[in-house]
C-alpha cells in the first residue's frame, strides 16, 4: 500500500510542476464545456438561436397577412420582410420580392426565404394534398436545419393561428369525400366558424396580436403526413452538387489541421533555441526578420500542401468539385495558410518551451476551431455568437471556402474574407516579430 | 605550447572593460583581453566564471552593458562579428539533416553559394573526416562525430578568427585526439582562436597564452611559464607516501608549507634537493618508514587552484 501511495505522491508532484498537463486536464475540458453550453445549451432562452427567415407576401390577402403575423410572433424565427435599414436612412426600406429574397439566400445573408404565392388566401391549406396553394421555401441546404425548422413552424402556425381556415378546408374535404353535408350540418358549421372567428379576433386583440406564444412546439407537419400547408422547398445552391457538404467538411477539417500543423511546425524555433542552432543562425548573416520570414514561407508551403492533399482526396474519393473551383480554392488556401502560419509563429515566439507550446497550442487551437466553425457550422450558434466568432480568423477562412465551393461566388466577391485573412496574417506576423526580440542579442 | 609559429603583433580582438549584468548577477565585471593574429588564447575559468558570456559577447549574441570591443582593428559591428567563426558548447547542428546538408545550411546562412559553397562543404567534410558519412543523418552520429560536425559548421565560411567554447566536452579520448588534429590544422593555417576549455592539458597543448577568468574578471593572463613563475615561483611539490600515518609533531614542525593526510605528506619547496634530504631525515628520526617519494614541478592546475581557490571543473 505504501508503495502505491509513494507512486501517487510522485505523480501528484509531477502534475503540480507540469503546467501544461494541468491546463490539458482541467482548463481545456472546462473551456470546451463552456463553448458547447453556450452554443447548444441556450436554445430555450429568449432571443437566442433564432433562425432568420426572409418572407415575401405576394398574396397580400387577409389570410396571408394573418399567417405572416403569426410567423413573426414565433420566438424561434426572425422573420424579415425587408432589409435592415442602414444608419441614417430615412425612407422605409423596400419589401423583399421573390428575386431579392433569392439573391439574399444565394449571397448567404439567410439560409431560408419563404414565398407566399398569390392565391394563398383562397386556399391556404389542404387536407387532401391537392387543392391548397403551395408555399415556396428557398433554401441554402448547407444549413440543413433552417429549412426543416421553417417547414415545421409553417405547419404549426397554420394549425394554431388559422383554425378557421383549417375547419373550412376540413369541411370541404369532408363534403367532397363523405358524400356531402346536410343543409343543417352546413348551417351549424357556418355558425361555429363565425363564433370561432369572433373569439379569435377577441383573443388576438387581447394578446396584442400575438397568435402564438408556444415557442417550444415543434413543427407538426408529421401528423399530417405531407403537412397541412403544401411547401415546395427549392435548394438554390446544392441542387446540382453531387456531394454538397463535402467541401464544407474538407475546409473545416483542413483549416483545423492547418492550425495544428502551423503551431507544431512553428515549434522548430523552440527546438533550435534548445539545440543552439538558433544562436548559430543568428550569429550568421541571417537576421531575426529573415529567419521569421523563412519560417513563414515554410509554414505556408506546408499548410498549402496539406490543403491541396485534403481537397484532391475529396475530389478523387468523395466527388468534391475541386477542378472547376481551382482559382477560388488557391486564393482561399493561400490566404488561409498565411494566416494560420503567422498564428503558428505567434505561438512559437510566445512560448518558452516545447511543452508549453504543446499545451497552449492545443488549448487555443481547439477553442478557436470550435468557435470558428471547424467542428460544427456556425449557423448552429446563437446570432450574437456568430457575430463575435468573426474575431477568430478561421471563421473567415471557412466562410471563404464556403463562398467558393457552395455559393460559387465570383472571385471578386471573396475580398472580405481575403482582406480579413491577410489582415490577420500581417497583424500576427508583427506581433510574432515583437515577441521574437527576446531571441536577439540579450 | 608551440613556439615555432609566428604570431603577429596585430590585435584581431580587443575587448576593454566589458560589463554585463543579468538583474543583480554580474556576468562580466569589466573583462579586458586581446587576441593577436595567428594566436591561440586559452580561456580558463570555473563554471559560472563568465567564459561563455564573454564568448557570446564577442560574437554578438550578448550585448554588453558597458565596455569597448574592436574586431580586426575596428569597432565591432554586425559585419565584423559575422566574420568570426563560432563553435558553441551546445551541439548546434540539425540532427535530422545529413552532415552534408548541415554544412550546406550553415554555409548558405554565411552567404556562400554555388561553387564556393560546394568547395566549403567538401573542405568541411574532409577537415572533420566525415566524407564517408556525408549522406548520413547527423542525429545517428556518435558524440565525437557530432562534435566534429559542430566544429566544421562553425568554420564553414573560413573565418580568420574562431571562438571555440568547450569543443571537446563529453567526447571519448579517441575523438578528442581527432578534434586536436582538426585544431592543429587550423593553427597551421594561421587562424586565431579563443579556446575555452575545462581541460588544462588542452590549454597547455594548444594555447600560446592563457587568460584565467573568475567572477566575471580576467584575473591572470600570460603564457603558462609566465603564470607559473608569477604566481608560484620556482616551487616544487614534494609528495611522500609513508608506511604509517605521519606523526602530528612532524606536521607541526613543517608548518603551513606542508599538508598531511593520513600517511601522505606534501610539501612545497623552493630548493627540492635540500628539502628532500631534510624531510627524509626527519621521518627516519621519528621512526616512520617511506614507501614512495615524488617531485612535481608547478603546473597550470596549481596556478588555477592558487588563483581561484577552486578546481577547474567545480
Amino acid at each position: 500500500m505504501r508503495y502505491i501511495l509513494a507512486i501517487l505522491r510522485t505523480a501528484l508532484l509531477n502534475l503540480k510542476h507540469d503546467k501544461g498537463a494541468m491546463i490539458m486536464s482541467f482548463i481545456l475540458p472546462v473551456a470546451f464545456f463552456s463553448i458547447f453550453a453556450l452554443i447548444f445549451g441556450r436554445s430555450d432562452r429568449e432571443g437566442t438561436a433564432k433562425i432568420p427567415v426572409i418572407a415575401v407576401d405576394e398574396d397580400r390577402s387577409e389570410s396571408s397577412q394573418r399567417f405572416l403575423k403569426a410567423l413573426q410572433a414565433e420566438t424561434s424565427l426572425d422573420v424579415r420582410l425587408a432589409p435592415e435599414k442602414a444608419d441614417g436612412e430615412k425612407s422605409a426600406p423596400t419589401l423583399y420580392r421573390a428575386a431579392t429574397a433569392e439573391e439574399a439566400v444565394r449571397g448567404g445573408k439567410v439560409s431560408v426565404a419563404l414565398i407566399i404565392p398569390q392565391g394563398f388566401g383562397a386556399a391556404p391549406m389542404s387536407f387532401t394534398g391537392g387543392s391548397g396553394k403551395r408555399l415556396t421555401v428557398l433554401a441554402d441546404k448547407s444549413d440543413p436545419i433552417a429549412p426543416q425548422m421553417l417547414n415545421g413552424m409553417l405547419q404549426k402556425t397554420m394549425m394554431t393561428a388559422m383554425p378557421e381556415d383549417m375547419i373550412q378546408s376540413g369541411g370541404a374535404a369532408m363534403d367532397k369525400f363523405a358524400g356531402g353535408l346536410t343543409p343543417q350540418q352546413k348551417t351549424m358549421m357556418s355558425q361555429g366558424l363565425a363564433a370561432l372567428h369572433a373569439r379569435q379576433n377577441a383573443a388576438s386583440n387581447a394578446a396584442g396580436g400575438s397568435a402564438s406564444t408556444d415557442s417550444s412546439a415543434n413543427g407538426s407537419g408529421g401528423a399530417f403526413a405531407g403537412g397541412l400547408v403544401q411547401v415546395d422547398t427549392k435548394d438554390l445552391l446544392g441542387e446540382k452538387k453531387t456531394s454538397p457538404m463535402i467541401a464544407f467538411y474538407a475546409a473545416g477539417v483542413g483549416v483545423m489541421f492547418m492550425l495544428f500543423t502551423a503551431s507544431g511546425a512553428g515549434g522548430t524555433l523552440l527546438d533550435e533555441q534548445d539545440s543552439g542552432t538558433l544562436d548559430r543562425v543568428l550569429s550568421s548573416k541571417v537576421t531575426m526578420t529573415t529567419l521569421l520570414l523563412g519560417k513563414l514561407t515554410y509554414l505556408v508551403m506546408l499548410g498549402l500542401t496539406q490543403m491541396i492533399v485534403m481537397f484532391v482526396w475529396g475530389a478523387l474519393v468523395f466527388h468534391l468539385d475541386l477542378w472547376t473551383h481551382l482559382p477560388g480554392f488557391f486564393i482561399m488556401a493561400i490566404c488561409t495558410a498565411l494566416a494560420t502560419s503567422s498564428y503558428g509563429l505567434i505561438l512559437a515566439t510566445a512560448c518558452h518551451t516545447r511543452a508549453q507550446l504543446a499545451s497552449f497550442s492545443t488549448l487555443i487551437t481547439l477553442i478557436i476551431s470550435a468557435v470558428g466553425g471547424s467542428m460544427f457550422p456556425r449557423f448552429l450558434m446563437p446570432a450574437e455568437m456568430q457575430k463575435w466568432s468573426l474575431v477568430f480568423f478561421n471563421s473567415w477562412a471557412l466562410d471563404g471556402f464556403r463562398n467558393v465551393f457552395w455559393r460559387e461566388l465570383p472571385l471578386s466577391q471573396l475580398w472580405p474574407q481575403v482582406g480579413a485573412l491577410l489582415g490577420f496574417a500581417l497583424l500576427f506576423l508583427v506581433i510574432a516579430r515583437q515577441l521574437a526580440r527576446r531571441w536577439e542579442s540579450a | 605550447m608551440v613556439g615555432s609559429r609566428s604570431v603577429s603583433t596585430q590585435w584581431v580582438v580587443e575587448a576593454v572593460g566589458l560589463r554585463k549584468l543579468y538583474g543583480s548577477l554580474v556576468a562580466l565585471d569589466g573583462v579586458s583581453l586581446q587576441l593577436r593574429e595567428g594566436e591561440i588564447l586559452g580561456l580558463l575559468g570555473p563554471n559560472g566564471a563568465g567564459k561563455t558570456t564573454l564568448v557570446r559577447s564577442l560574437v554578438g549574441r550578448v550585448k554588453p552593458d558597458a565596455g569597448e570591443l574592436k574586431l580586426f582593428g575596428v569597432e565591432a559591428g554586425e559585419r565584423e562579428q559575422q566574420r568570426l567563426g563560432w563553435v558553441p558548447q551546445e551541439l548546434a547542428i540539425y540532427p535530422k539533416l545529413t552532415a552534408r546538408d548541415n554544412l550546406s545550411a550553415f554555409g548558405r546562412y554565411q552567404g556562400l553559394q554555388g561553387a564556393a559553397l560546394e568547395a566549403a562543404i567538401a573542405r568541411g567534410l574532409q577537415w572533420a573526416s566525415l566524407q564517408d558519412r556525408a549522406g548520413d543523418i547527423a542525429g545517428t552520429f556518435s558524440g565525437g562525430m557530432k562534435r566534429r560536425l559542430n566544429l566544421a559548421a562553425g568554420v564553414i565560411h573560413q573565418p580568420r578568427v574562431v571562438l571555440m567554447d568547450e569543443p571537446t566536452v563529453g567526447v571519448d579520448p579517441q575523438s578528442r585526439d581527432h578534434i586536436f588534429t582538426m585544431i592543429e590544422a587550423l593553427r597551421t593555417e594561421g587562424v586565431s582562436i579563443i579556446y575555452t576549455t575545462h581541460y588544462l592539458e588542452e590549454a597547455e597543448r594548444f594555447c600560446d597564452r592563457i587568460a584565467v577568468i573568475d567572477h566575471g574578471k580576467v584575473i591572470a593572463e600570460g603564457t603558462k611559464d609566465e603564470l607559473v613563475r608569477r604566481y608560484l615561483g620556482a616551487m616544487t611539490r614534494i609528495t611522500i607516501t609513508c608506511g604509517e600515518d605521519v606523526p602530528a609533531q612532524i606536521a607541526e614542525r613543517l608548518g603551513a608549507s606542508a599538508s598531511v593526510s593520513g600517511n601522505l605528506l606534501q610539501v612545497t619547496a623552493v630548493d627540492p634537493a635540500h628539502d628532500v634530504g631534510n624531510l627524509l631525515t626527519m621521518l627516519r628520526d621519528a621512526g616512520v618508514g617511506v614507501r614512495d617519494l615524488a617531485l612535481k614541478a608547478p603546473s597550470l592546475e596549481d596556478v588555477f587552484l592558487h588563483l581561484t581557490g577552486r578546481g577547474l571543473r567545480e
